[in-house]
């Protein structure tokens, strides 16, 4: 195959200090798929980042069927057939789904921007990529797995060739993934050459050609993905074996510490997002709940972390009803929650580690007396939780968005972690973050479970929720379909059924979920 | 009270709003552009008063109010692209900026009116023009109305089609979708190839332009000399106003209004016995009450949007 694109000896330092991309050679042949593989904050975004003229390297030339280019711009690395669909979505809430995609190279009606046109250019570009997507939705109405689809339009409208994915599988669904992987193929065969970033080796094994492992900034390996198998690939990720099972032992479960008693909650649009749902935890195990994004599982969390006011229905945290409760009250219930959307609930990406990490507890003693910061303690304690989370940064004062989206989660994690809650509740904890984190937080959510928390896991991830769930409850539609006692013997075929609403339980089994009152 | 009620119903009364709601529009459009493209013009006070003066140097200079008036929105967009370059160039805060450009112009106007008219407070020695005032055919025959809309002057109409102008602009053109997308998210139209810069240049530099209007009315209008600080806040009320009427074009027109009433009514209430200090305070009091009504009614909004339970 003939070589397309190649960066050579490509060095970014940040004004910060940090050094993301060291000496990266980077080459890309035609019509290929390539895997960039590597943990988080290894410079895989950076160097992408390059390519699409988003950054501007200190060192290094990039070079397009052998002629040098410039990259001052993205505007520019568009012009050269190159797109990216970002991580962290790139579209403008506020306007539609035909809106976004279109914006840059709007349609006119002489001076006017031709909306009907923008409709019908969107129409027929979901149509002839199969990504259905309503033109006329706004973009902050519609769910993470569709926004990413308008992402990739976006690219493809532009004519994009190269089509550069950072990490697009995190924030789908296994079905969606399994169509978006249909659709590369179809592109791939259409002759786009694809980069696809990401760390999830078996999607790396299913999908990719080739693959580059990058490490601490550097380019460790280009190999063939036919030659090297999963283990080989995670090995030259971190430089170790990852153990992606989880030592576990049984869980020893105490006191019932919440109960959801036939809870409905209504969406915006009047649709019923929950229907009837109960169930219940105890102190000193994990529940998960699994199902297809968009079941529910988000409203759930919603209702119980205080975010959302519940339509009717019982919560119950260590017998208190907190139907009413503000979420200040709730978390003083010692409640920990780890939010699926870590940029929008997680942190305030502007402020510093040290600050996030005391975001919950600042008003609290020792953190502060009177109304003063304790800043020795606080000092004290964030440098503690950066060593014991291994969050990677130069200093606990450097701003969160500066680091990558694992070591952001890792801050989300110890902060919550840190106030030793007696419920966590976890929303897709290892979302979109390298192995080495997945298997660190995976482990610290075991160590508080047999500390006698109790934890509800919602996780879209089909290994994370039968790994850590001691029972198991599938969410489908709003309801629940299936609750599994002991996860031990499942099987995720069998899972799949119920997630998929194909089969459900009879309800005297789903009643399982909820532990009689004593 | 009979005299109060009689001010307010009076015909004159009518014809004062809208005399003193223009330059409150011309500004609050300026506020609003800029507003759209998250670069909020908190200078639209000073860059007036460069406006305002320019008008009547260039007037009284070349004997033409429309060279005046043409010289002073140039003025004024200049000023907004000067703005534009510290905050996009030189990266200073936009607030900032915007507090230095009202410094500036304040203290600057002073300083050149000394230059070119001998005198620190009033451009009186120069002999500056005014721009016409225009009757409306056909509403120039109906009673009432006629003596309300029409024979004010012509930047008063031009400021009603500005609405109409931002609103088509904003909304329905290309330009409109980028400013926007650049206001509520610049990495995105970053990632699709829009210049944010560019954008950022071309909302602060129409803002300005917009602000050179209302420079131009006020000393080239509604009176026919340059004092000095002649504005007496009136750039900071419209960037109340276009807070008020929810960065709409019309919402904001029609706080304009509420604004402008309640300061034709104050000019008014001072032929009666009323204190002048207390009367002078009603626009001011009027902006502060509807920030207020505007705030708590849109943090209720939010609540009730999100569902949050306080």
């Amino acid at each position: 195959m003939a070589e397309l694109l190649e960066m050579k000896s490509i060095t970014k330092v940040y004004p910060n200090g940090i050094v993301a991309n060291y000496k990266v050679d980077f080459s890309l042949e035609e019509g290929e798929i390539h895997a960039v593989v590597g943990e988080n904050g290894a410079g895989k975004s950076t160097l992408m980042k390059i390519l699409f003229g988003m950054h501007s390297p200190e060192e290094g030339d990039i070079f397009l069927r052998g002629e040098k280019i410039e990259l001052a711009s993205s505007n520019k690395a568009i012009e050269k057939g190159i797109g990216m669909v970002h991580q962290h979505f790139m579209l403008v809430p506020s306007l539609t789904v035909a809106e976004n995609i279109v914006l840059g190279i709007e349609p006119k009606r002489s001076f006017l921007f031709d909306k009907e046109k923008a409709i019908k250019i969107t129409e027929e570009l979901a149509k002839k990529y199969n990504l259905k997507v309503d033109p006329r939705a706004l973009v902050k109405d519609i769910p993470v797995g569709l926004k990413q689809k308008v992402e990739i339009l976006k690219a493809l409208l532009r004519g994009a060739k190269i089509l550069i994915l950072d990490e697009p599988t995190a924030v789908l669904t296994p079905q969606e993934t399994g169509e978006l992987f249909r659709e590369l193929k179809v592109l791939k065969e259409k002759g786009h050459t694809i980069i696809f970033i990401s760390h999830k080796l078996k999607e790396v094994k299913a999908l990719c050609d080739r693959l580059t492992v990058m490490r601490n900034g550097r380019n460790v390996g280009v190999h063939q993905v036919s030659d090297v198998t999963e283990e080989d690939i995670s090995r030259l990720m971190v430089g170790r074996d990852v153990i992606l099972k989880v030592e576990k032992g049984t869980a020893l479960p105490k006191e019932t510490i919440l109960q959801v008693k036939k809870i409905k909650q209504k969406n915006q649009f009047g649709q019923t997002v929950l229907n009837n749902v109960s169930f219940s935890l105890k102190a000193g195990e994990i529940l998960g709940i699994a199902g297809v994004e968009g079941n529910g599982q988000r409203e759930l969390v919603e209702v119980l972390t205080g975010l959302l006011n519940l339509t009717s229905g019982e919560i119950y945290v260590k017998g208190n009803l907190i139907n009413n409760y503000s979420i200040k009250a709730i978390r003083d219930l010692n409640i920990s929650h780890i939010p699926e959307d870590r940029m929008t609930y997680g942190v305030a990406e502007k402020m510093s580690i040290e600050n996030n990490l005391i975001a919950d507890k600042y008003d609290k003693e020792p953190y502060s007396k009177k109304g003063i910061l304790n800043i020795k303690h606080i000092k004290k304690k964030t440098v503690e939780q950066v060593e014991e989370f291994r969050i990677k940064c130069n200093s606990p004062l450097q701003e969160v968005k500066m680091l990558s989206g694992g070591n952001i989660q890792k801050v989300v994690v110890a902060r919550e972690f840190s106030s030793d809650p007696e419920l966590l509740i976890a929303d897709q904890p290892t979302r979109g973050i390298d192995v080495g984190a997945t298997e660190f937080i995976r482990k610290r959510i075991i160590h508080l479970r047999d500390q006698g928390a109790g934890v509800l896991l919602v996780s879209a991830d089909l290994n994370e929720v039968m790994e850590l769930s001691d029972r198991l409850v599938v969410f489908f539609n709003g309801e629940i379909y299936a609750y599994f006692s002991d996860t031990s013997n499942l099987t995720e075929e069998e899972l799949g059924l119920y997630m998929l609403g194909v089969k459900r339980q009879n309800n005297e089994i789903i009643r399982g979920a909820i532990y009689e009152e004593q | 009270m009979d005299k109060f009620i009689a001010i307010i119903f009076s015909v004159s009364f009518g014809y004062a709003v809208l005399r003193v709601t223009t330059p409150l529009i011309f500004a609050a459009m300026g506020a609003l552009i800029s507003d759209k493209a998250g670069v909020i013009n908190i200078g639209l006070e000073g860059i007036m008063l460069i406006s305002a003066l320019t008008g009547v140097v260039v007037s009284a200079y070349t004997q033409s109010a429309f060279l005046g008036l043409l010289m002073a929105v140039i003025a004024g967009s200049l000023t907004g692209m000067a703005m534009a370059y510290f905050a996009l160039n030189l990266k200073t805060d936009i607030i900032l900026s915007g507090i230095a450009i009202n410094l500036f112009g304040g203290g600057g106007t002073i300083f050149a009116l000394y230059l070119v008219a001998h005198d620190k407070g009033i451009s009186s020695s120069l002999k500056s023009l005014v721009l016409p005032k225009i009757d409306i055919p056909i509403i120039d025959q109906i009673p009432v109305l006629s003596e309300i809309i029409s024979g004010q002057n012509i930047l008063t109409y031009i400021a009603l089609l500005s609405v109409v102008f931002v609103y088509i602009l904003v909304y329905k053109t290309p330009l409109g979708l980028q400013i926007r997308a650049v206001g509520e998210n610049e990495d995105a139209a970053d990632s699709v190839g829009v210049s944010v810069r560019k954008i950022k240049y071309i909302a602060l530099i129409l803002s300005g332009a917009f602000a050179g209007f209302g420079g131009a009315y006020m000393s080239m209008a509604y009176v026919s000399w340059f004092s000095k600080n002649m504005t007496v806040g009136r750039g900071f009320i419209a960037l109340a106003a276009e807070a008020m009427g929810g960065s709409t074009p019309f919402g904001t027109l029609v706080a304009c209004f509420v604004f402008g009433s309640a300061e034709a009514l104050s000019n008014s209430l001072q032929s009666l016995r009323v204190p002048t200090e207390f009367v002078q305070m009603i626009p001011y009091v009027v902006t502060v009450l509807g920030l207020v009504l505007y705030s708590s009614r849109k943090t209720s909004q939010i609540r009730k949007k999100i569902g949050s339970r306080r």
